[in-house]
């Protein structure tokens, strides 16, 4: 009723060729930008910031640079931890090297310098594929945790080889340190998701998009048809690892303020983040989101169920949790295998049919 | 998906506003689950367990009972900011979370709000110096005092010449980890002992390779700092390869009876330093099985009673309740405030006699804190297992650390994060 195209009529090319060509569904959209932008940051605390808002938020840019790699260029990576730590490391040696410079361009400049590395260890990917091009960004992962583990330059030589982050400030408010507000560190997380939510889906649309899809789907057919393959793929690895480094940069430099890198960046960082876009929906920036939403709240909404509601023992509780969200993931697999984006595409049709499915 | 998960998520935490049955709150941020857990279980029980005896027998601290919410972080960084924030809004006094990657984050965290972190034996060493870290009490020791204390105790052993010797550090690569590596270089150069250092990554449970280049050097004596499965599995692998159990020294966090265990009779004669006492003879173990043990009331499966760490968890919540006596002391009221507990801290004054009338004689050596010094003696034993009587002997009286080694160290670690930071010195 609501929801279909027929009486929204289009004009020009523009209009034809916008994002969300359902009116419910840009409307839908300037809501929630107009909710996330407007109404959360009056609201949100200390704890509904660092244990809710910001780490979905972070682990969003994350699953989106993941998805560009795995789900539109069909390139399977298991280095996302370790390129995020490089993203963090990068913005940490570069807030302490210029103190005087924007932490936002620090950040972007972290993506930057990930994209220069990710490239770097996707160059095997033009010779091989699969499982074994995931081994291959498997050694990335080891690689990068051991240099910044062996190299001291990296830590600045301090004593734990911990990196901390420094108070840094945007327009005189601080977002990086103790003193920053739960709404500044929301805030410029939202605003950095937003920039790489546009950029990715305005990317995935395009020629760009177009290619990496290709060389997905049939990577002989699209040589064939005019599609390079060496600048396809790096430039996926590149787009990817921009974002995943933007991603590491603020989950070291916002979000936790001080960070080791076995510990924060390890393998299981890397997997975590694959089963976002998994669970998610490969090649669907919605279904970042979504496996983002998923992997972040649920354990912490069960957690406050289980201890804080029901009042188990935390140990008992801690197990059941994994149970529930590894049981949770299964189900979802064997019901819908291509994600909770496909979920959503399925209700999207049936509310273009609504209330008349036949 | 997304909103509906968002809305559950809320009304589950309007849901969890517990209500406020106890003025006096101390968090106990502990792991019972994963790789850590051997460890983390009997900490949290000592430390729950006390509080638990201080409200059953005299209805708390000055008469305001204490509640110790828990809050599991299984030993990671992600979790325990989690937990800070879900626990700190209801009026925490103190932090006590058992993780030195936990601590480095909290430093600046609880510094913006105001809250008392003590870090007994673990976290950043450099917290030792309360001119930069007003917040932050690591005392009775730390980790560079620890290294110390374990090379003094070799000179010792060696007649007070160790030129030339080869000593192994097995360390976790982490924070943790490397902190006593700093220490050991400058004291390497001080005694003319070759150091050679030996990492083991997160979680530990494969170590051949390292015991494969213990084996190949011959090290004269292997220190450990380890935490969790890593320490079974350096045991086990050292009784593997016949190292001599009494050349092998493991820093407090390595010496547990989960750790020795699984190694059975072979890991008979291994040692570890402990900067307290441990075993089921104080006073204060009547009362614990009179108020908490037989009524009931034990932390977790009450199993780990009158064990290393169990004890050390004991060891903490002594402090902090004696901290939070000593603020109601000093403000005049019982209800007391997280500032008043911090000055609590800084003006501790824990003395032989105070350690007898708590029930624990010689439990500990005695504290006298400061505005510059929250690093307390910087002492400690080493113990050694005994593995037919399953426990652990004192093999050493009180070691006190090389100050003239560590106090450059510390001092120079501190201006760094003071400079880092922009700390003024306080307490001139």
């Amino acid at each position: 009723m609501f929801y279909r195209e027929a009486g929204d009529f289009k004009t020009s090319y523009g209009e034809d060729s916008q994002t969300f060509p359902i009116k419910f569904d840009r409307l839908r959209y300037f809501a929630v930008l107009a909710i996330a932008f407007g109404v959360v940051p009056l609201f949100i605390n200390d704890y509904w910031a660092n244990a809710v808002a910001v780490p979905f938020l972070i682990y969003a840019i994350a699953a989106i640079g993941l998805n560009i790699l795995v789900g539109y260029a069909g390139q399977v990576s298991l280095g996302t931890g370790g390129f995020m730590a490089v993203g963090a490391y990068a913005v940490y040696k570069l807030m302490t090297a210029f103190p005087e410079v924007s932490i936002f361009i620090h950040v972007i400049l972290a993506g930057g310098i990930t994209a220069a590395v990710g490239v770097l260890f996707g160059l095997p990917s033009l010779r091989i594929k699969g499982f074994y091009l995931a081994v291959a960004t498997l050694a990335a992962q080891f690689f990068l945790v051991w240099l910044f583990n062996k190299v001291p330059w990296f830590y600045n030589y301090s004593a734990s080889g911990q990196i901390n982050a420094p108070d840094r400030t945007i327009f005189g408010v601080f977002v990086t340190g103790a003193q920053t507000s739960a709404m500044a560190k929301y805030l410029f997380c939202l605003v950095m998701l937003t920039l790489v939510a546009l950029v990715a889906r305005n990317l995935t649309r395009g020629t760009v998009g177009r290619k990496w899809m290709a060389i997905r789907d049939m990577d002989i057919a699209a040589e064939i048809i005019g599609v390079n393959p060496l600048t396809t793929k790096l430039s996926a690895f590149a787009v990817s690892s921009f974002f995943i480094g933007i991603a590491g940069a603020l989950f070291f430099a916002v979000y936790l303020g001080a960070a080791e890198v076995g510990e924060a960046f390890g393998i299981q960082k890397s997997f975590l983040i694959l089963f976002m876009v998994i669970i998610g929906g490969l090649g669907s920036i919605f279904g970042s989101f979504a496996g983002a939403a998923f992997l972040v709240l649920l354990p912490v909404f069960l957690k406050n169920v289980l201890v804080g509601t029901l009042g188990w023992p935390t140990d008992l509780a801690a197990h059941i949790e994994l149970m529930i969200v590894g049981g949770l993931i299964v189900v979802f697999l064997i019901a819908e295998p291509h994600g909770l984006a496909q979920l959503w595409r399925v209700a999207k049709e049936k509310l273009r049919l609504w209330p008349f499915p036949h | 998906m997304k909103k509906t998960l968002t809305a559950l998520v809320a009304a589950a935490l309007t849901l969890t506003t517990a209500p406020a049955f106890a003025e006096l709150v101390v968090p106990n941020l502990s792991y019972r689950t994963g790789p850590y857990a051997a460890n983390g279980i009997p900490y949290a029980d000592g430390f729950n367990d006390y509080f638990t005896l201080l409200n059953e027998r005299d209805g708390g601290i000055g008469g305001e009972k204490v509640a110790n919410p828990e809050c599991e972080t299984a030993y990671n960084t992600e979790k325990g900011v989690e937990c800070y924030e879900s626990t700190k809004g209801n009026g925490a006094l103190a932090y006590n979370p058992l993780s030195t990657g936990i601590t480095y984050q909290l430093i600046p965290k609880v510094t913006a709000d105001g809250i008392t972190l003590y870090t007994p034996g673990y976290g950043r060493t450099s917290a030792a110096n309360g001119k930069v870290f007003e917040w932050v009490f690591n005392f009775p020791a730390n980790y560079w005092d620890g290294a110390s204390v374990a090379m003094k105790y070799i000179l010792d052993q060696e007649g007070g010449d160790i030129k030339g010797k080869k000593i192994a550090l097995i360390y976790h690569n982490s924070a943790y980890g490397k902190e006593p590596i700093r220490t050991l270089e400058e004291l390497a150069k001080k005694h003319g002992f070759e150091l050679s250092t030996i990492p083991v990554d997160h979680p530990g449970q494969e170590q051949k390779s390292q015991w494969l280049q213990i084996r190949r050097d011959k090290p004269d004596y292997v220190l450990m700092w380890g935490w969790g499965v890593m320490n079974q599995v350096a045991i086990q692998e050292a009784v593997n390869i016949r190292f001599p159990m009494d050349h092998f020294i493991g820093v407090w966090w390595s010496g547990s009876e989960n750790d020795v265990a699984p190694a059975g009779d072979k890991a008979n004669g291994y040692k570890a330093l402990s900067f307290h006492g441990t075993g089921m003879d104080y006073p204060v173990y009547a009362d614990l099985k009179q108020y908490v043990i037989d009524a009931g009331k034990a932390s977790g499966a009450g199993d780990q009673v009158g064990t290393m760490l169990y004890s050390r968890g004991m060891y903490a919540a002594m402090i902090i309740s004696e901290a939070i006596r000593k603020a109601q002391e000093m403000s005049g009221k019982s209800n007391v405030n997280a500032a008043e507990v911090r000055d609590g801290f800084e003006n501790l004054d824990l003395t032989e006699a105070r350690l007898e009338e708590l029930g624990l004689p010689n439990f500990a050596q005695p504290i006298k804190a400061s505005c510059d010094n929250h690093g307390g003696p910087g002492s400690a034993k080493v113990f050694q297992w005994d593995a037919a009587a399953k426990k652990w002997t004192e093999a050493s009286d009180w070691i006190e650390s090389d100050k003239d080694v560590l106090g450059p160290l510390i001092a120079e670690d501190s201006a760094a994060f003071a400079k880092e930071n922009n700390i003024t010195e306080r307490c001139n």
